[in-house]
């Protein structure tokens, strides 16, 4: 440590331990990932030779490839707008300290706090039409006369799925927007109210506004999550009916584990972290650009 | 010597950046060293045909769906020897996905079972430890079951030997039967027959429905339906396993059959959207008049309910069945294969086959026990026990891919025929051979 300063010292000494951490679990299995993309690899012994470019032509040339990436995005769409309107409907009406707003921020929670696996679970057992008890709900209401096949078309099975996600996400989100709410100084408010700005007024031209750091926060962790969905269609749909709701992680564990195409496998993964850095660093842009002004 | 001489700052960007790459380039030479591949273990050792009881510890991983066999094997096992199995259950449709992810960080149990249409890639792929010599010095060698022997056979060695088996049999309820007026003695002779009786019986309502099956599950599909092509003495796939005729008249005749019954309702709700997760759930509920079923479910059926056992016929006559069910080898990492294969040869003498096997209800794994004191006692025993000679149990390296992925080809064919645009049999076929060929 010759020709370092004392703070200079007292710093690595801090930084290393998280370096450490960071080197291990994420920059070398990321190294390896990028090697893994480039070459043969076979589960147990063989030769492990460069395979350049025919992991990435194989990964892009696989018929549910550019189905999948259709699919990934009008999901994230959906669910963006749909997770985010409704978080924020949420974060507002339990925004205010009234009677029962603690109750109701705790129960809007709860779902973030089940795993997703589990609720993608649950929402099975719910949605079958063997052993779930909806449909036989719906049908005793008279709502509907035959079985409903929740996970049965494509539309349904797209919808069943988002309904589950802004169940369990909705009010984690909120959380999130809540915070961002209450950072809002309340003289803002009164300010407003006494020049006479109507509740519509002040939503547009005060929460908005101030409200967008905790939005872009909450537009990047949907966008990135959505991007990524993986277990709640591998529970629900397993990809069906007829392929129709195949996420991209989907093909990159298909090709891993069910066609033992690690390389093509290692591949789909390089190119999904490729475009989200890209949208992530797009993301982050805005939102400095937002901040200045 | 320029380089060295530039401010502080820019000098230690260079030697993060020095370090980094070295860090990167020994660990890509620690990965591309890392290919030695097994060492061995499993096949090496002793070739006594009894391997070592020495209190070994064996770990062993099979799937939930043959998962009472398997706990009754090695619970039998571990009550009368030194060496103990530690079982571990894995979800059926996450097996081959562990499976993978094991072998590939060389991290697989002593000995592991596999759905048998499995095999070929497993043993392609180095997966299983060779049990030639072992296997041909058991004294009941040439009863074993030889479906299994043979898709376990890879470049004309033996890597496993016959687990469980599970035959697709057709279950029928005799109290459904006999309400709709039909005979209860008189199963389905062919799939005419069976659509007739499934049709009566739906009749009865009240719930009740004519039949039911896996429809957005591939493996239900490869199950139940292959054998009553092969019952029209037709093919499915090439003897080398890289080319399908899925599209053949007889597939066609049997697509139809299971169209009809879509279409006029005769099938238990669900059928459309059934995985394969709770395929097998609907038929002891006793509202399903006649269904094809794996055998190793009859012991798990209710006790009230009265069923016959019938082969799966073929669109005018004719039976047939898929042998399935498990085979078990030593994973080619093991260093313990004598322990292991003394659990495997015990797995398969007398004793473990008629009073855990076949005590249980089960498919024995030799043909010269397949009749025996408990088969004897149950004439539908008799019925499955018998049907071994007519199976097969399909050969390819890309079964998996092809056929049980859900997102695989075959699945894709199986609902266009039978929910979809029938008219793209043909069309759906050339991508199941071309997945076969893959």
């Amino acid at each position: 440590m010759q020709g370092l300063s004392p703070r200079a010292t007292r710093g690595l000494a801090y930084a290393t331990p998280t370096a450490v951490l960071v080197t291990v679990f994420f920059l070398l299995p990321l190294l390896l990932v990028a090697q893994m993309s480039l070459s043969d690899w076979p589960l147990l012994a063989g030769d492990r030779g460069l395979n350049t470019p025919e992991n990435y032509t194989d990964a892009t040339d696989s018929t549910l490839f550019w189905p999948a990436v259709r699919f990934t995005l009008l999901y994230t769409v959906i669910v963006t707008v749909v997770l985010l309107g409704l978080a924020l409907l949420l974060a507002l009406l339990v925004q205010e300290s009234r009677p029962a707003a603690g109750f109701f921020r705790t129960v809007y929670f709860l779902p973030g706090a089940l795993g997703l696996a589990s609720a993608s679970l649950l929402f099975w057992g719910l949605y079958s039409p063997t052993t779930g008890p909806l449909s036989s709900v719906l049908e005793r209401l008279g709502l509907v006369d035959d079985p409903v096949s929740f996970l049965g078309t494509p539309t349904s099975a797209l919808l069943s799925t988002v309904f589950l996600v802004v169940w369990k996400f909705a009010g984690f989100y909120m959380l999130i927007l809540l915070v961002g709410l209450q950072r809002i100084p309340h003289e803002l408010y009164e300010a407003a109210r006494m020049d006479g700005a109507s509740r519509a007024q002040i939503f547009r031209r005060i929460t908005l506004p101030l409200l967008r750091p905790s939005i872009a926060l909450t537009l990047l962790l949907c966008v990135t999550g959505s991007l990524l969905a993986f277990d709640q269609f591998f529970i629900l749909t397993k990809g069906g009916p007829d392929n129709s709701t195949v996420t991209v992680v989907q093909l990159i564990y298909r090709e891993a584990f069910q066609r033992l195409n690690l390389g093509t496998a290692a591949a789909l993964s390089i190119i999904v972290l490729a475009v989200l850095l890209l949208l992530n660093a797009l993301q982050f842009r805005g939102l400095r650009r937002a901040d200045e002004s | 010597m320029g380089s060295t001489t530039g401010p502080p700052g820019r000098r230690r960007r260079r030697v993060t950046a020095a370090v980094a790459l070295l860090a990167a380039a020994s660990l890509f030479t620690a990965c591309g060293s890392g290919d030695d591949g097994s060492d061995g273990g499993g096949g090496g050792g002793a070739k006594d045909a009894k391997g070592t009881d020495d209190g070994a510890t064996l770990t062993m991983w099979t799937r939930a769906a043959t998962r009472p066999q398997s706990e009754a094997l090695v619970k039998a096992y571990n009550a009368s020897h030194e060496n103990k199995v530690e079982l571990t259950v894995v979800p059926t449709d996450d097996y081959q996905a562990k499976v993978g992810a094991a072998a590939g960080s060389k991290d697989l149990p002593d000995l592991f079972a596999s759905d048998v249409v499995f095999v070929p890639n497993y043993t392609s792929s180095g997966l299983f430890a060779d049990l030639t010599e072992r296997i041909d010095a058991l004294p009941f060698a040439d009863d074993l079951a030889q479906s299994h022997i043979k898709a376990g056979t890879y470049e004309d060695k033996k890597y496993v030997v016959p687990h469980t088996l599970d035959l697709s049999v057709l279950f029928y309820n005799k109290d459904l039967y006999r309400k709709a007026k039909l005979d209860p003695e008189k199963p389905p002779a062919s799939l005419a027959e069976w659509d007739a009786q499934a049709r009566a019986v739906d009749k009865l309502g009240g719930g009740v429905d004519g039949t039911f099956f896996g429809g957005n599950c591939g493996g239900c599909g490869v199950f139940t339906w292959w054998p009553s092509i092969w019952a029209a003495g037709d093919e499915v796939l090439n003897e080398e396993g890289t080319a399908a005729t899925l599209d053949s008249a007889t597939a066609k005749q049997v697509y139809a059959a299971y169209r009809g019954w879509v279409r006029d309702d005769i099938v238990a709700p669900g059928a459309r959207d059934e995985t394969g997760t709770t395929w097998t759930g609907v038929f002891p509920k006793g509202k399903v008049g006649v269904m094809p079923m794996p055998s190793t479910t009859l012991g798990l059926m209710p006790k009230d309910l009265d069923l016959g056992v019938a082969p799966i016929p073929g669109p005018d006559g004719g039976k047939s069945t898929f042998v399935g069910g498990d085979a078990i080898g030593i994973s080619a990492t093991s260093k313990s294969a004598d322990q292991a294969w003394n659990f495997l040869a015990w797995s398969l003498d007398d004793k473990a086959q008629i009073d855990v096997v076949a005590a249980h209800k089960d498919v024995v794994a030799r043909t010269d026990l397949a009749s025996n004191k408990h088969s004897e006692a149950d004439p539908r025993l008799v019925t499955i026990n018998q049907l071994v000679a007519d199976g097969r149990t399909p050969y390819a390296l890309k079964f998996g891919q092809t056929f049980n992925d859900p997102n695989g080809p075959w699945l894709t064919l199986m609902r266009d025929a039978v929910f979809g645009d029938g008219s793209k049999v043909d069309k759906d076929n050339e991508a199941v051979s071309a997945s076969l060929a893959d």
